[in-house]
């Protein structure tokens, strides 16, 4: 599950990592009411969980009320990568010097923690580690026992990050990793992290030491460990995410992704489903979705399916490729039948393939005057390959 | 031979009172795996399909005997299953099943467990059968034959397909090994290669993998560099756009180039295994190498 900005950024500032004063607005008068309660000159930042927001127009900067009112306007209600801008954040512009990258993620290769920093921050992490992975600080740490204050140093100081900020910037790396152990984070990271100037904190609160502010925030929780994360839980906040399908399979709590093409795919398994998917091509026709029922799925879960399945007007056939292991065949056929006997007529034609544990019973069960049944995945694939082409031509 | 389990195996079921164990219990009993005991803390003294239940999983192997565990406990706990498991005195091979244990949890068990001898298989994966001899997990029995073809693969569902495949046209198994699709798992495909490599039973091998992560390529080295028994190969996923991640935590492509299938598609081939474009084609491929 991921944050938006505003609530990583409330969860890094409770634990006291430092970020700029910043509100939440619906419209562009509260956007006008945040900008003056928090003074110009502003960032005005959409929240939707798409990445390189700035490149595509979801932040601008403004220096007055007319450059905001133009700016909320703008990006309010805007498509960003395919998502519908709701609320913006409304936030401090930051007088920076500097640009840092810290995140703490899990290195699922070595099985740890590993905990990153580098001077290219504000920038595209992944392309910096594609290019030039030398330029990231990388430091593992033993889960038995977090992270200890000198690999925190080590990081910085391997990075090259400034002498003058640097136990700053170590600390917020550990409050990192603590926030990250504690809440169960999947990734979490800062990027930018500016380093202010100098000259202009010592006008404003008579110090000329730089300091450290989180300009950008980025928190994922392991949807796995959500069970013992209630407060993460209850900020699960679905405005600007997915099209309206994929909110529908979040509910039903599917695995689904929805593609560009004409069959329909249900199955039970990633990997099945996944080798489904490639089968629909490898046979001509064009997958579209991904829809895995999850193991042991009972009657009410395969009619949910195929409730989905029908939902998407791109369908125009579906394949149903169940192999059962912990999932049983008579409970899948039952559910295939409750789904399809409320049609006076079945919208799209369905082909099932059964196999597996209890998968006799199921055939027995199976209204084969509903479905087409094949024997084999590749039957079943070229099937359904066939009636999408069929149907698509009516 | 086999490698991992055979028909001498002991088993303790950790969560054998559950619905699940109680039902996969009876399942492996079924098949003939010599399940000795379950291990469920507060329950020890009952019996579930006949099998004597302990407190305690050092209990099973004090007083049944057990050499292997199988873990059928919901996530919030399971960690601390396997934990106990890996503590326990005498216990070879340990298979969690579960589903949606946290990452971190994983992590910290991944730990321990580079500090014993004891094989992890799992979690979230479909168990270890040697056909004819013992199922250790979820798997159809019927579906697998005994004969001279070691299975690994990072997906159930998959490898019950790639085995149906097989044992339709006579090719039998050694032992198939679901290694499991989460980020974090003990045995990897590299620990289960090396197993079938050193089993003198095993004519060839068939590695079913997936889109995400870079175990596959890393496979596909060892087998280079390491493997004389013929390994073919099959992975799921050349049709996932980048950037989504679908059903399995690793099975994401990140649209960098690696973690694709095309990626490891072609490091296998690279390294000498014939890869198959359909689960049926993967089974030509064994019939090649044999």
């Amino acid at each position: 599950m991921r944050l938006h900005e505003y609530q990583a950024k409330e969860v890094f500032a409770d634990a006291g990592i430092p970020t700029p004063d910043s509100q939440l607005a619906g419209t562009v008068e509260e956007a006008v009411e945040a900008a003056a309660s928090i003074g110009y000159p502003v960032a005005v930042k959409a929240q939707v969980h798409v990445g390189g927001r700035g490149k595509a127009g979801g932040i601008e900067l403004a220096d007055s009320e007319s450059e905001l009112r133009d700016a909320a306007d703008a990006i309010l209600g805007m498509d960003l990568k395919g998502y519908r801008v709701e609320r913006v954040l409304v936030e401090a512009a930051v007088d920076f010097v500097d640009e840092l990258y810290v995140g703490v993620t899990m290195d699922r290769g070595r099985g740890r923690p590993v905990a990153m920093v580098s001077t290219r921050g504000g920038v595209d992490i992944e392309e910096v580690a594609a290019e030039d992975p030398d330029a990231i600080a990388r430091e593992h740490v033993d889960p038995a026992f977090g992270m200890h204050p000198f690999q925190a140093r080590k990081a910085v100081y391997e990075a090259g990050v400034d002498r003058d900020v640097a136990g700053d910037v170590a600390s917020i790396l550990r409050t990192l990793y603590q926030l990250w152990d504690e809440r169960d984070g999947s990734d979490a990271e800062i990027n930018p992290l500016m380093i202010t100037s100098a000259e202009r904190d010592a006008a404003d609160s008579a110090s000329d030491e730089r300091e450290v502010i989180a300009a950008d925030a980025v928190f994922n929780v392991d949807e796995d460990a959500l069970f013992r994360q209630p407060e993460l839980a209850e900020m699960e906040d679905e405005a600007g995410t997915g099209d309206e399908l994929e909110r529908k399979a979040d509910e039903y709590g599917f695995d689904y992704v929805r593609l560009d093409g004409d069959v329909g795919i249900i199955g039970n398994g990633a990997g099945l489903v996944m080798t489904t998917l490639d089968l629909v091509d490898y046979y001509g026709g064009d997958p579209a979705n991904f829809l895995d029922v999850g193991g042991g799925a009972k009657a009410q879960r395969i009619a949910n399916a195929l409730d989905m399945v029908f939902s998407d007007d791109n369908v125009e056939s579906v394949v149903f490729n169940i192999f059962g292991g912990i999932t049983r065949g008579d409970e899948v056929a039952t559910g295939i039948n409750q789904a399809l006997e409320q049609f006076d007529e079945i919208p799209k034609p369905v082909v099932v393939r059964l196999a597996g544990t209890n998968a006799e019973e199921g055939m027995a069960i199976l209204n084969e005057e509903l479905v087409t049944v094949e024997d084999t995945l590749e039957e079943a694939v070229k099937r359904a390959v066939e009636y999408a082409t069929t149907e698509a031509e009516a | 031979m086999s490698v991992l389990v055979d028909e001498d195996t002991r088993v303790v079921v950790q969560g054998i009172t559950g619905g699940e164990g109680r039902f996969h219990t009876e399942q492996m009993l079924e098949y003939g795996t010599n399940v000795v005991a379950g291990a469920v803390p507060g329950k020890g003294g009952q019996e579930v399909a006949g099998v004597p239940v302990y407190d305690t999983v050092q209990g099973a192997v004090r007083e049944a005997d057990a050499d292997a565990s199988v873990v059928f406990v919901p996530p919030a706990f399971a960690a601390d299953a396997v934990f106990e498991a890996l503590d326990a005195d005498g216990l070879e091979l340990v298979v969690a099943i579960t589903e949606g244990i946290p990452t971190q949890d994983m992590s910290r068990v991944y730990r321990k467990l580079e500090e014993t001898d004891t094989h992890l298989v799992g979690p979230n994966c479909p168990g270890v059968i040697t056909p004819g001899a013992a199922k250790l997990g979820i798997l159809p029995g019927n579906v697998f034959s005994a004969g001279r073809v070691g299975v690994v693969s990072r997906s159930g569902t998959l490898t019950y397909q790639v085995v149906d495949n097989l044992t339709q046209r006579g090719i039998g198994q050694t032992t198939a090994i679901g290694i499991g699709g989460d980020p974090i798992i003990g045995t990897d495909f590299v620990d289960a290669l090396a197993l079938f490599e050193a089993d003198p039973e095993t004519d060839a091998v068939v590695m079913c993998g997936e889109i995400g992560g870079e175990d596959e390529e890393e496979a596909a080295r060892y087998i280079g560099e390491h493997m004389d028994t013929p390994v073919a190969g099959f992975i799921a996923g050349r049709t996932a756009p980048p950037g989504k991640r679908m059903g399995h935590a690793g099975a994401i492509v990140s649209g960098s180039g690696t973690g694709t299938a095309q990626s490891k598609i072609a490091a296998l081939e690279d390294n000498g295994v014939p890869v198959g474009d359909t689960p049926e084609e993967v089974a030509d491929r064994v019939e090649d190498l044999l």
